[in-house]
């Protein structure tokens, strides 16, 4: 059941494609603004405090936040994979591509959700019982504040991302995708690249500092 | 498999490609450079994100216009970083001791 | 020329339940629900101002408590700014007008663009309600530690309603940009298109990359609040000054969001009620762009006393200077066309040379205050107050109106009485003039804003303007009534009342709801008015 609905402000589907295409990069270059302002704080005050900063970042736990970098940036290949061979006429296989990548997201989640109990354990968490021995109590509550805000944030694009590729997976699965008609599937992957690019930077800011000291 | 459903060797090579970056990355953070080690983590992320934008979503096949958006969001981003970090670095009292 | 024999139906006739306007997709129904949102809102800012005005006749603090007062100056600029300012000229007049100008069916995204409504309206509720329940005190700019230390009012709640509204502003830039870009109709190049279509591109793309600044800070400040996380803080190592930058990453861009249309709104009246075509296009259009750009690198100025560094200061004060000259490039283009043109004095008109006259004095009291020792000295006055007025209501409201007007019988199929309207426009000058000058006197005499006690010596100012305000009521409320006389009672419209060029006066009015019955071919610049009195229409 090939979806072939023209949107009737559209003169054919190739300016459909292109128009959803250009849409999605300049919804994601909001989302590089939004995360952008998150940035612009961390940078500011671990300046200010670069040694309490070090000392708060060499508390998360490195293990994990590896593994889910990996988790992500495989799943990124297996959507990509998945909207290259929709081009090619494979929609129903690139579906299950997408599911298996929904798959890995949930893992994603369930580490991070992993990783935030011990760390409530430990008290590193604002606002949720926060004990920090030593003297960079306040530096290390706002490592941790901006940790909290940034991977919260991300946790909840990731999840919305899940639900995402579950459906375009199964719209997929339903060969409702082909090669002339997958603007769905370009912007859905686009979204779930982007993601995973955050989740990248996020990465070298909250995991690597301090590890060296 | 099929030839249509082979994941084409660019992507393979690109995913293996970030994580060997994620191990060099993480090895890295663990020798004591100083103030280098901030810098190596920027740049492998800043490649790992390149190649993500350049291979996974499709910019290198991508014309003027759609790379100009893409590239927008990081370059007003850097607008905002970099005058707004300039106050903090022009301070009196900065960099605290 | 009215000849058709085929009538096709309005878009006004394709439904008439009150459904097929809530679940409608055109972009011409969203303006108008738009278009009665924002009225609404306006009333209710005003309302506020109202009320300020009246406790600034007297010295003492006898109207309101020091509380209320706050709340009222909080509401008015919250209001004024996110529910009417920011949505005014793009979300009615850009939304009807743009896919009519490119000569396209609709936008790129017509879900989203109710979608986008949608949330306005979630935002404004979200916000009635905490202004109903007892609104905050915090100033529109919701400066911490005290917003997000020591406030008692809803700041979470107004800050949530704010965050909820930028969406629906990211959204609409969204589909601007990507409709302009990729659904023109064929001929048409972008240096022929009409200058209000730049100029609200360049709003796009500050409405796009500034927001999202917005919605991150609002977050913050509703975390740091709520959960006490310290990130604006400074007993817990925050920093209120990082708040400010932020906040202001966005809120300069934001104005120029808010006046960008205006400039956009006033080249198309200038040109028409000239019969000329606009001088400098090309420097016209690039100044747009040229704003929208420089504009993100002088939101420092705001901060001169904030305890940012001086040398900071030093270059947001050279970049605000900057910022100047394209403002000051399209004005002195606007004064060429006019030149020699063939000038009448249809209301539109004159609101577009209100506009050139007040914006004049805005942008140059402007430079008053990117120069950082003046700064120094009005900061915090009633001077900047005057200054953001004249740019805000002098010259984005008058554009709202001028536009309001000229397109009309587009939107409607009616005209508006025009007796009546000239009449509005001139009281409306007068009454701005009134309220808003003595304000540049208060300021340099010292009258610091956000007060409503005030030594003596200055009441005589605050007469004056509050008289002047209650002459601006009157002259605002005045096109609420003959507008909506005319959808009753108007004359009906041709397709091309003022007999000028565009693509948005070769349909009837009002459009059917696929604008065009065929296609339009774009063969030519726009404001072809090459022999005088005789506009060529873009497609013919």
């Amino acid at each position: 059941m090939p979806d072939t609905r023209l949107a009737e402000q559209f003169v054919d589907l190739r300016q459909q494609h292109d128009v959803a295409e250009l849409g999605i990069w300049v919804f994601l270059a909001t989302e590089v603004l939004f995360f952008g302002g998150l940035i612009l704080a961390y940078c500011v005050y671990r300046s200010i405090q670069p040694a309490g900063f070090a000392e708060a970042a060499h508390h998360t736990k490195i293990v994990i936040g590896a593994a889910n970098t990996a988790i992500l940036m495989t799943s990124s290949f297996l959507v990509a994979w998945a909207v290259t061979i929709t081009k090619l006429g494979e929609a129903r296989f690139a579906g299950l591509l997408l599911w298996a990548a929904a798959l890995l997201g949930l893992v994603f989640i369930g580490l991070k959700g992993l990783e935030y109990t011990l760390e409530y354990r430990e008290h590193l968490l604002p606002g949720l019982g926060f004990d920090y021995p030593g003297q960079h109590a306040i530096a290390a509550h706002l490592f941790f504040s901006f940790y909290l805000v940034a991977t919260g944030l991300h946790a909840v694009h990731v999840a919305i991302g899940i639900a995402v590729l579950a459906v375009i997976g199964r719209r997929a699965r339903q060969a409702a995708y082909s090669g002339a008609c997958h603007a769905p599937m370009t912007v859905a992957g686009l979204y779930w690249h982007f993601v995973d690019l955050v989740w990248v930077f996020l990465f070298a800011l909250i995991y690597l500092p301090g590890r060296s000291g | 498999m099929t030839e249509t459903r082979r994941p084409p060797l660019i992507l393979v090579v690109a995913w293996l490609g970030l994580l060997a970056l994620l191990s060099l990355t993480i090895f890295v953070a663990y020798l004591p450079f100083g103030l280098a080690n901030t810098v190596v983590a920027i740049v492998i992320a800043t490649i790992k994100g390149a190649m993500i934008a350049a291979i996974f979503m499709e910019l290198r096949q991508s014309h003027g216009l759609t790379l100009a958006f893409a590239g927008a969001g990081f370059f007003w981003l850097g607008i905002m970083l970099w005058l707004a970090m300039a106050d903090y670095v022009t301070r009196p009292n900065f960099p605290p001791l | 020329m009215n000849s058709r024999v085929f009538h096709p139906k309005s878009y006004l006739r394709e439904g008439f339940t009150l459904r097929s306007w809530l679940t409608t997709r055109d972009h011409k129904r969203i303006a108008l629900l738009y278009m009665i949102s924002i009225t609404a809102f306006f009333f209710l800012g005003g309302a506020a101002a109202t009320l300020i005005r009246i406790e600034l006749a007297t010295p003492a603090g006898d109207f309101v408590t020091d509380e209320t007062y706050s709340k009222l100056f909080t509401l008015h600029g919250v209001v004024m700014v996110w529910f009417f300012l920011i949505p005014s000229i793009p979300a009615t007049l850009g939304n009807f007008i743009v896919p009519l100008m490119i000569g396209a069916r609709d936008l790129a995204f017509p879900r989203l663009n109710l979608a986008s409504w949608y949330l306005f309206m979630l935002g404004g509720v979200v916000t009635l309600y905490a202004v109903f329940v007892g609104g905050i005190d915090t100033g529109w700019t919701f400066y911490t530690p005290f917003s997000t230390m020591y406030s008692n009012s809803h700041v979470v709640l107004a800050v949530t309603g704010v965050f909820i509204a930028g969406f629906s502003s990211i959204l609409t830039g969204l589909n601007f940009i990507v409709s302009i870009h990729r659904m023109r109709a064929p001929g048409l190049t972008w240096y022929r298109l009409p200058l209000f279509l730049w100029s609200l591109y360049a709003t796009s793309v500050i409405l796009v990359l500034a927001t999202p600044v917005l919605a991150i800070t609002l977050l913050l400040v509703a975390l740091d609040r709520f959960a006490e996380i310290g990130i604006f803080d400074p007993s817990r190592g925050g920093d209120p000054i990082l708040f400010q930058h932020l906040f202001w990453f966005y809120s300069h861009p934001a104005v120029y969001i808010m006046v960008l249309p205006g400039m956009g709104v006033v080249s198309e009246l200038v040109a028409c009620f000239s019969r000329k075509e606009v001088f400098g296009y090309h420097f016209v259009a690039w100044s747009a762009i040229a704003i929208a750009g420089v504009g993100f690198f002088v939101w420092g100025h705001h901060m001169f006393v904030s305890g940012q560094s001086p040398f900071a200061g030093l270059v947001f004060s050279f970049m605000s200077f900057i910022v100047a000259v394209p403002s000051a490039i399209k004005v002195f283009n606007w004064t060429a066309t006019l030149h020699k043109g063939w000038i009448s004095y249809d209301a539109p008109m004159l609101y577009a040379l209100g506009f050139i006259g007040l914006f004049t004095i805005g942008g140059l009291t402007g430079l008053f205050l990117a120069c950082l020792a003046y700064d120094v000295y009005v900061t915090d006055t009633y001077f900047v107050v005057a200054h953001f007025h004249y740019i805000m209501v002098g010259g984005t409201v008058t554009a709202y109106f001028g536009g309001l007007h000229y397109w009309w019988p587009k939107i409607t199929g009616r005209m508006y009485p025009e007796y009546w309207a000239r009449g509005a426009a001139i009281l409306i000058f007068f009454g701005f003039n009134m309220t808003f000058f003595p304000q540049f006197i208060l300021g340099i005499e010292g009258m610091p804003r956000r007060y409503h006690v005030y030594p003596p010596e200055f009441q005589v100012w605050h007469v004056l303007s509050s008289a002047g305000a209650s002459i601006l009521a009157i002259a605002y409320a005045l096109p609420l009534f003959y507008l909506t006389w005319s959808l009753f009672f108007g004359k009906r419209a041709p397709d091309n009342p003022w007999r000028t060029t565009g693509l948005e006066w070769q349909t009837p009015s009002p459009p059917p709801k696929h604008n065009f019955e065929r296609t339009p071919v774009v063969k030519r610049k726009p404001y072809d008015f090459t022999v005088k009195g005789k506009a060529r229409a873009q497609n013919a």
